[in-house]
């Protein structure tokens, strides 16, 4: 599987409340009505805590989900 | 599994807007009078012209001595007189100056013989040589015939052109002796064809069948006795010795030629040949509002392009349409119930790849309103429920659908909503008042005030009982959930005692009536406008056009009785142009407003245009989608049972927040005001006080994101620490997923213990942490 890069926004600016730590990019498993996808997301070095921003919610992401719903 | 091919082709037959205009049926050639018209109206004469060339043999002869049968069936006759399409053929035949060269298909290796020049003897070489025949043409003088007795229209040339055509699509004239009766058979073998001949055509006007002494050919196939000889005797005119009409020649002629092709390829000579003389047409159109418009007056010198113009536009252009002209999700998908039939079909088959029709299927109202209209009563609903039923049942239907809608009616049935009481006092109830989800959602006062009006108007104790009826699940396609639904109502109504429900709500009606069969069920209104009602009030206020909701479609006694409460409560009514049985969903039906939000408003919108005044109807969801679409729109119970209200017809439709509390906060209400009881207690989220900035309450709307959903995620957040800071901002931002949606929100505290939120989103797609 290889990961999909679909953000560049910069995400540096949240941090872990738990964690203290800066996100940074990092391989997210993605998965709806039975199909993974890898994806680049901000992502909580230590904790794991993942963010998907609104726009990759509300644009590519909703895309894809209407597409597996079709299928 | 869903509609098979034959159920298919079932439903496809109830749609006649694929049917022939009545012209093109009457037509013995089928000439498309109604695209010819069409392309003429537009003074597009070339193509209207090349219309006429597909169909009509020897199109410069045919055309100018038409006899144009087609008017006898023209829908325009009572409207000012049939279309002169004789005329209009004319017209094409001399003014349009292209005429669409003939291209025979690849040769047949088949011989055809024809014996005589008559038009239907013309027509069988012509259409024989278009499909590749090599035909042979035995006449002494071709078309001499012809020009005797059309020579007023015809002009030499116009029949040397045909002629010359007939010889350049590989026609042989065989000329200079009239063809014998001994020609149509071999020297040595009277009963064979003749030598290196495949099949004979007998022009009727050339040798009759008696004069090959012959029997009488069979009418459809015009064969005769002697395998391969096509014989036809003289079609029968109309006044005793008229020349028997030149279409219906040309069209034995066609007759012939479709015989011989089917003889000579061995395949059924009488198969699927209903429709090849003339036939009724099955389409229906409705001439409702049309303007009757007399022929145009032909100038002094003859016809020409204005006149031409002026008479192809008076053709009705014959449709159906009925259904997609009334309904705006019809006409929205661009085609009519046959074509989605087929793609709802096509929807079902698809093994490999994108379903097409989803949402289209999922956007059908279910309103009935086609049904009403439509002469074969093809049911869109009916077609559009069984395919979400099959959908449901092979796990295919998208999720995102209805679930909001299912969910919303989950919370309707849940325990924070539902109800089911005696009156206060009271230990028994022979009624039960029964509101409906959406009246409490949307007006919960106006439920409370209705109940008290239901205890003083009822002849006997009236119970309360709150609760969805199950009409989401219906329409959603869940089957097993409608009956689970039912269940709980059906204890609910037991508990209370089977008493007749009272019902305020329209769809309510029709789906209590198809769950609880064995319950007496009416309408509050019924109930109030009934004896011992009020008498009339003095006419009062603006005059109100009347919605009646979908569901009382097929209720003339529901809408009755509203109409009858408006009268006694002294308002003047006005009646939309659909109204009554052909009345216009509001865009809520079906579950149309969950799976294609975007259409439902457009419905919406539609229907508010249908009335200058403030409408006034019995179903709360109607009020608000009217409400929602901008238009001033009353609920009966604003009338009957007033609230504080100033301007009730201006009250906004609540958001999906505010309907999911109204529904809590009634129940609650109820229970403390008539019951004396102390509700339980609400989830440890909602004691969360947010305040949301007003873009959003807006994206929250759009997105179906309940404030309760917000609650849960920052909640969850402060409980256990797991959320994002922006340092520069200040603000938090986390995310839950309590189902199968994951929402997320920007929030900062507000410094007094509460919230202040940015921003909301969510997604369906799950994060399942990192790489295996």
């Amino acid at each position: 599987m290889s990961t999909l890069k679909v953000l560049d926004g910069d995400y540096s600016g949240w941090r872990c409340a738990a964690c203290g730590q800066s996100l940074v990019m990092a391989p997210a498993v993605l998965e709806y009505m039975g199909s993974r996808f890898e994806v680049e997301l901000p992502r909580c070095p230590a904790c794991g805590l993942t963010l998907v921003p609104e726009d990759l919610a509300l644009g590519k992401m909703l895309e894809v989900e209407k597409l597996l719903e079709d299928k | 599994m869903g509609m098979d091919q034959k159920e298919l082709r079932q439903w496809e037959a109830r749609c006649t807007q694929e049917e022939p205009p009545r012209c093109q049926a009457a037509c013995p050639l089928h000439l498309d009078a109604r695209g010819l018209c069409t392309a003429l109206a537009e003074g597009r004469v070339d193509a209207a012209w090349a219309t006429a060339c597909r169909t009509l043999p020897l199109p410069g002869v045919m055309a100018r001595i038409c006899d144009a049968p087609c008017r006898a069936a023209c829908l325009r006759s009572g409207l000012g007189g049939a279309v002169e399409m004789g005329a209009l053929e004319r017209f094409l035949a001399r003014a349009a100056t292209r005429t669409p060269p003939v291209r025979p298909l690849p040769a047949r290796g088949k011989a055809v013989l024809v014996l005589g020049d008559g038009l239907a003897g013309l027509a069988c070489a012509w259409d024989l040589a278009r499909k590749g025949y090599a035909v042979t043409l035995a006449a002494r003088d071709p078309g001499r015939a012809l020009l005797a007795r059309h020579g007023d229209e015809l002009p030499e040339a116009a029949l040397a052109e045909a002629l010359a055509a007939l010889e350049r699509m590989g026609v042989a004239l065989r000329t200079g002796a009239d063809p014998s009766p001994a020609l149509a058979a071999r020297e040595d073998d009277p009963h064979a064809l003749p030598e290196g001949v495949d099949a004979v055509f007998a022009d009727p006007e050339t040798l009759s069948p008696q004069a090959l002494g012959l029997g009488e050919p069979d009418a459809l196939t015009l064969g005769t006795t002697r395998l391969g000889l096509f014989a036809a005797p003289l079609p029968a005119g109309g006044a005793a010795g008229a020349p028997p009409s030149p279409a219906l020649l040309a069209a034995l002629g066609r007759r012939a030629a479709n015989s011989i092709e089917r003889f000579t390829q061995g395949a059924s000579l009488t198969a699927g040949r209903e429709r090849e003389g003339p036939f009724d047409s099955r389409l229906s159109t409705d001439l409702d509002g049309v303007a009757p418009a007399p022929p145009a007056p032909l100038p002094a010198q003859g016809a020409d392009a204005a006149w031409a113009r002026a008479e192809a536009a008076r053709c009705l252009r014959c449709e159906c349409m009925q259904c997609v002209r009334r309904c705006a999700y019809l006409e929205h998908y661009k085609g009519y119930p046959k074509t989605y039939a087929r793609q709802i079909y096509n929807n079902a088959s698809i093994v490999m790849g994108m379903r097409q029709a989803n949402t289209m299927l999922n956007s059908c109202m279910i309103c009935g309103l086609c049904e009403t209209v439509c002469p074969e009563d093809f049911d869109m609903g009916g077609l559009c429920l069984t395919a979400r039923r099959d959908m449901v049942e092979r796990g295919k239907m998208p999720p995102s659908a209805h679930e909001f809608a299912l969910d919303d009616m989950a919370q309707a049935c849940g325990p924070d909503c539902a109800l089911a009481r005696h009156a206060p006092g009271q230990d028994a109830s022979a009624f039960a008042f029964f509101p409906g989800c959406q009246l409490p959602a949307s007006d919960p006062g106006a439920v409370e005030r209705a109940y008290a009006l239901a205890r003083a108007a009822l002849p006997g104790p009236t119970g309360l009982l709150l609760r969805c009826c199950g009409a989401p699940a219906h329409w959603a396609g869940r089957e097993a959930l409608l009956a689970q639904t039912g269940e709980a109502l059906r204890a609910d109504w037991l508990a209370l005692g089977r008493p007749e429900l009272v019902v305020a709500c329209p769809t309510c009606v029709l789906t209590l009536r198809r769950v609880l069969p064995e319950a007496r069920i009416g309408t509050l209104w019924a109930a109030l406008a009934g004896p011992g009602a009020p008498a009339p009030g003095a006419a009062s206020g603006e005059a109100l056009a009347v919605h009646d909701p979908c569901a009382s479609r097929h209720d003339p006694a529901q809408r009755q009785a509203v109409r009858e409460l408006l009268h006694r409560l002294g308002r003047t009514t006005v009646e939309p142009a659909l109204t009554g049985e052909y009345t216009e969903c509001c865009g809520f039906g079906g579950l149309l407003d969950a799976a294609n939000p975007a259409l439902g408003a457009q419905v919406a919108a539609r229907r508010a245009r249908a009335a200058q005044e403030d409408f006034v109807t019995s179903c709360a969801m109607c009020r608000d989608m009217l409400a929602r679409a901008g238009k001033r729109a009353l609920h009966l119970l604003d009338l009957l049972a007033p609230g504080e209200e100033p301007d009730p017809a201006a009250r906004p439709a609540p958001g999906h927040s505010a309907r999911r509390e109204n529904r809590v906060r009634l129940r609650e209400g109820l229970l403390r005001g008539l019951w004396a009881e102390e509700p339980g207690p609400r989830p440890a989220h909602e004691a969360l006080a947010l305040t949301i900035a007003p873009e959003a309450a807006r994206a929250m709307q759009d997105r179906r994101i309940l404030t309760t959903d917000l609650q849960k995620v920052i909640l969850h957040a402060r409980e256990t620490g797991r959320a994002l800071v922006d340092a520069a901002t200040g603000r938090h931002l986390a995310s839950l997923r309590p189902g199968p949606v994951t929402y997320w929100v920007e929030y900062e505290p507000d410094g007094a213990g509460g919230f202040l939120v940015h921003k909301a989103w969510s997604h369906r797609m799950q994060i399942m942490g990192g790489p295996a």
